[in-house]
């Protein structure tokens, strides 16, 4: 057995070496590999899935790409394998999430900071969105917030966890309100926090925009508010945070794009951050992913570069009290 | 009786095709160690980007339906379930094909499934608004009260004594304790890296029941040399169909439960067949025999675990909530096609949501006719000498545990378990009991933490566990649950003192 892996092991070195012995024109020469750090039919997965299609045309990366799943602990055991064990030939790409592995890093307890992964491109920006379920009294962000005044500590809402962009939205909204509410992160992602919005468990909580949109459309729940800069595409009647006297930015707006390990040749890191966006650009991936509801926000690797180093100094001076 | 109107869109020839397709390939990725029906499920998204919607699903829903009854196959052949809700079919099904009677055993259970299943769809048809209100009613502290009633029947899951059963139960709670916490991110007993994501519940049945197995097999293999022979017995498909219908007490029970738990959303199909069994062994008659390869204990098991696929699926259909893993990939199908499940899949979509439904039907039909004839084969494997098939049974758990999220992490941890396990069983302790600890545990424990968060932000932690109709009649039956246990325990230890005395 040992003797096999070391075989393997040796294999892949000496394959490696050579990809990287001849320029990487010809890169990619096999199929690649991208990280999924969530499970299979979450919103990463969903969309990852999506945005890799058409990896294998010609005017892409002329190569398919194979999405792995590696779920647990919110995302960091995915990103604790891709920073420490994955290899950085080209091969293995991974999907980011930020904030959360920003604020995952800054919290500690993990292998990875922002340093440790090279961005490529971003393909969406889901915002985080406040919701109440249908039949609440709740009928803005100031009933909301009234309630949280008089009511100090007893205004309950769900969330996916803790450090995520739902949590950093819940603090940015008690902060700017200036009130003190209860946020119940749930176990099992959006899906569960959705839950118990619809189900009454909670009086309200904080949601992805594309998962809420799909709630509101079947009429359970109301969107009162989006934690973004501006309104957003699919819903247009819904205010911002800010529209509403809440000093809220795009902190914990869900950006989903594409990273590569440290370390990674240069010229391969160029000629994925020169085709990937490309290929998010394909007419066939918007229409699928707005068909799913999936709000899409193309960047380039520069334009994410910037957003990455601003979030991670917005999210330290948001962390640093707890 | 809308479906009825649909059937023909089933019967299609690139419809019915698909179905074909879902069933067999899910029956052989069921059969298959480490593919989950989550995972089976997963890996035909990418085909559907390709078909219309209503064909994309026909695949996705027979493939569901049948890789849940396929994972009976390496259950009770190989010992190895091949996702959480097969752990039952193990107890009965492998005992049963050790004695030579693998395919009646494999018989069995997809006649078991059939009736299961066809049961659970014709509730998705008939009675989804109003389950999907019931599903709604279990909040935090009524999975609590839930997972603390699977608790209670730790003990009595283990045929051999009550304390041994909890003491496997809490090594199981304690192993599930392993890794990031979910809710609040703390890091409990990582000591090695592959343990931050705790312990794979696949990676984990497939050490705990199949490397024992192995071990043993090996440890045989020196000392008798092919001492064992074991008589094949055929079996005809009439006397199993006779044999399931003298069993409609553990048939009924298990189609009731796997309903039931299939609703409740995050519970799902894993604790299904383990309660069913669970429950069938206690109303049963001859619960002696359960675990020595008796006929109830298999059809209760399978039976529950195809029930919940049915109602597993009305929150996501009716309130677009998947309640199960597979529930949110079967969303990502449906979301690939801009239908939006909830109303507006019935009102809009109503060719879809039919179809959809109908196959599934269909499905379980096609499932159980290729599933009876799998069976036929199946008395060979238990020709396979015993050398031979440990190393078979060890080849598909080193590929099983890895295939699960292509981790050598979890193959470490499969070994180990299995190994642990192996020392346990030599003590009398068994793994079925360690497994539904490790399952629990972690349902127990956050919805404990997220009923207390909310509690403490209301009327108090008391008052937010122990009121509701739903709660009280949950802490009845947890009460009445250990009632039972202790006054069986006590009934038989006074029996075997009468017997100590009369001999």
């Amino acid at each position: 057995m040992k003797k096999l892996l070391a075989g393997a092991a040796i294999a892949l070195m000496t394959m490696s070496g050579v990809a990287s012995a001849d320029g990487h024109a010809n890169y990619p020469e096999r199929p690649v590999m991208m990280m999924v750090s969530y499970g299979a039919g979450g919103a990463t997965d969903f969309q990852a899935r999506i945005v890799t299609m058409t990896a294998g045309n010609e005017d892409a990366l002329g190569m398919p790409i194979a999405i792995i799943n590696k779920p647990g602990a919110g995302g960091r055991v995915g990103w604790n394998w891709f920073a420490t064990q994955a290899d950085n030939d080209g091969y293995t790409l991974s999907a980011y999430n930020v904030p959360h592995f920003i604020a995952q890093s800054i919290k500690g307890g993990v292998e990875y900071s922002a340093a440790s992964f090279e961005p490529i491109a971003n393909w969406g920006a889901d915002p985080a969105v406040f919701v109440v379920g249908a039949d609440s009294d709740f009928n803005s962000m100031a009933d909301v917030v009234a309630f949280a005044k008089e009511n100090p500590g007893k205004l309950t809402f769900s969330g996916a966890g803790l450090f995520v962009g739902h949590h950093i939205a819940a603090l940015q909204i008690e902060k700017a309100a200036g009130v003190k509410m209860a946020y119940i992160p749930t176990k099992g992602g959006g899906a569960a926090a959705m839950k118990a919005v619809i189900a009454g468990d909670v009086l309200g909580g904080v949601n992805n925009l594309s998962d809420a949109f799909r709630a509101a459309a079947s009429g359970s729940v109301k969107i009162l508010g989006v934690a973004d800069l501006e309104r957003n595409e699919f819903l247009p009647d819904v205010p911002t945070m800010m529209e509403q006297g809440l000093d809220v930015d795009n902190s914990s707006v869900n950006f989903r794009g594409v990273m590569v390990p440290a370390g990674t040749p240069q010229g391969i890191i160029d000629k994925l951050a020169a085709k990937v966006p490309e290929m998010f650009a394909n007419s066939r991936v918007a229409g699928k992913m707005k068909a799913g509801g999936s709000p899409m926000h193309i960047m380039t690797r520069d334009e994410v570069k910037a957003m990455w180093a601003a979030r991670e100094e917005t999210l330290k001076e948001l962390l640093a009290g707890l | 009786m809308e479906f009825i109107y649909y059937f023909g869109e089933v019967f299609t020839p690139i419809s019915f095709g698909l179905l074909l397709i879902g069933t067999i390939g899910g029956l052989i990725l069921g059969a298959t160690p480490g593919l989950s029906p989550t995972m089976a499920v997963a890996l035909l998204i990418p085909f559907t980007f390709h078909l219309e919607a209503a064909q994309g699903l026909i695949l996705l829903g027979a493939a569901y339906t049948s890789t849940v009854a396929g994972g009976a196959v390496s259950a009770i052949l190989l010992k190895i379930p091949g996702a959480p809700a097969n752990i039952a079919t193990t107890l009965d099904g492998h005992t049963m094909a050790q004695k030579g009677r693998g395919a009646e055993a494999l018989q069995l259970s997809f006649l078991a499934s059939l009736v299961g299943g066809v049961f659970g769809v014709f509730l998705l048809i008939f009675l989804s608004p109003l389950l999907s209100k019931a599903a709604l009613a279990f909040g935090p502290s009524e999975l609590f009260w839930i997972a603390i009633l699977g608790v209670t029947i730790i003990g009595s899951l283990d045929s051999n004594s009550v304390v041994k059963g909890l003491l496997s139960g809490c090594i199981g709670m304690w192993l599930a304790t392993i890794g990031f916490d979910d809710i609040m991110g703390a890091q409990r007993f990582i000591f090695h890296s592959s343990l931050g994501g705790g312990i794979n519940i696949i990676a984990a049945l497939i050490g705990l029941f199949a490397i024992p197995q192995v071990i043993s097999m090996f440890a045989k293999g020196r000392v008798e040399v092919d001492a064992e022979v074991i008589q094949i017995e055929k079996h005809s498909i009439f006397d199993a169909i006779r044999e399931l219908t003298r069993r409609t007490r553990a048939l009924s029970i298990g189609t009731a439960v796997g309903s039931i738990i299939g609703l409740i959303p995050g519970v799902g199909g894993q604790i299904a067949g383990l309660v069913a069994y669970d429950q069938s062994k206690k109303f049963s008659k001859e619960s002696h025999k359960f675990g020595t390869g008796h006929s109830e204990g298999i059809i209760a098991a399978e039976s529950a675990n195809n029930a919940m696929v049915g109602p597993s699926l009305v929150p996501l259909l009716t309130l677009s909530i998947p309640g199960s893993p597979t529930a949110a990939v079967l969303l990502g199908g449906l979301l690939i096609h801009g239908i939006f499940p909830g109303s507006d899949l019935f009102d809009n979509n109503p060719d879809v949501a039919w179809t959809f439904i109908d196959s599934m039907l269909i499905g379980q039909i096609l499932m159980c006719i290729f599933g009876l004839y799998i069976a036929s084969f199946a008395a060979r494997v238990s020709r396979v000498p015993q050398s031979v098939m440990a190393a078979v049974v060890l080849g598909l758990a080193l590929f099983g545990s890895y295939s699960v999220q292509h981790s050598i992490g979890d193959v470490y941890v499969m070994a180990t378990l299995g190994i642990g396990m192996y020392f346990l069983e030599r003590f009398g302790f068994s793994a079925a009991p360690l497994v539904l600890g490790l399952i629990l545990g972690p349902i127990a424990e956050a919805n404990f933490i997220q009923g207390s968060m909310i509690a403490n932000a209301t009327d108090g932690r008391l008052a937010y566990f122990f009121t509701g109709n739903l709660n009280l009649l949950l802490v009845a039956i947890v009460i009445l649950s250990i009632g039972y246990s202790a006054w069986m325990e006590i009934s038989s230890r006074s029996d075997t003192k009468n017997e100590g005395t009369t001999s």
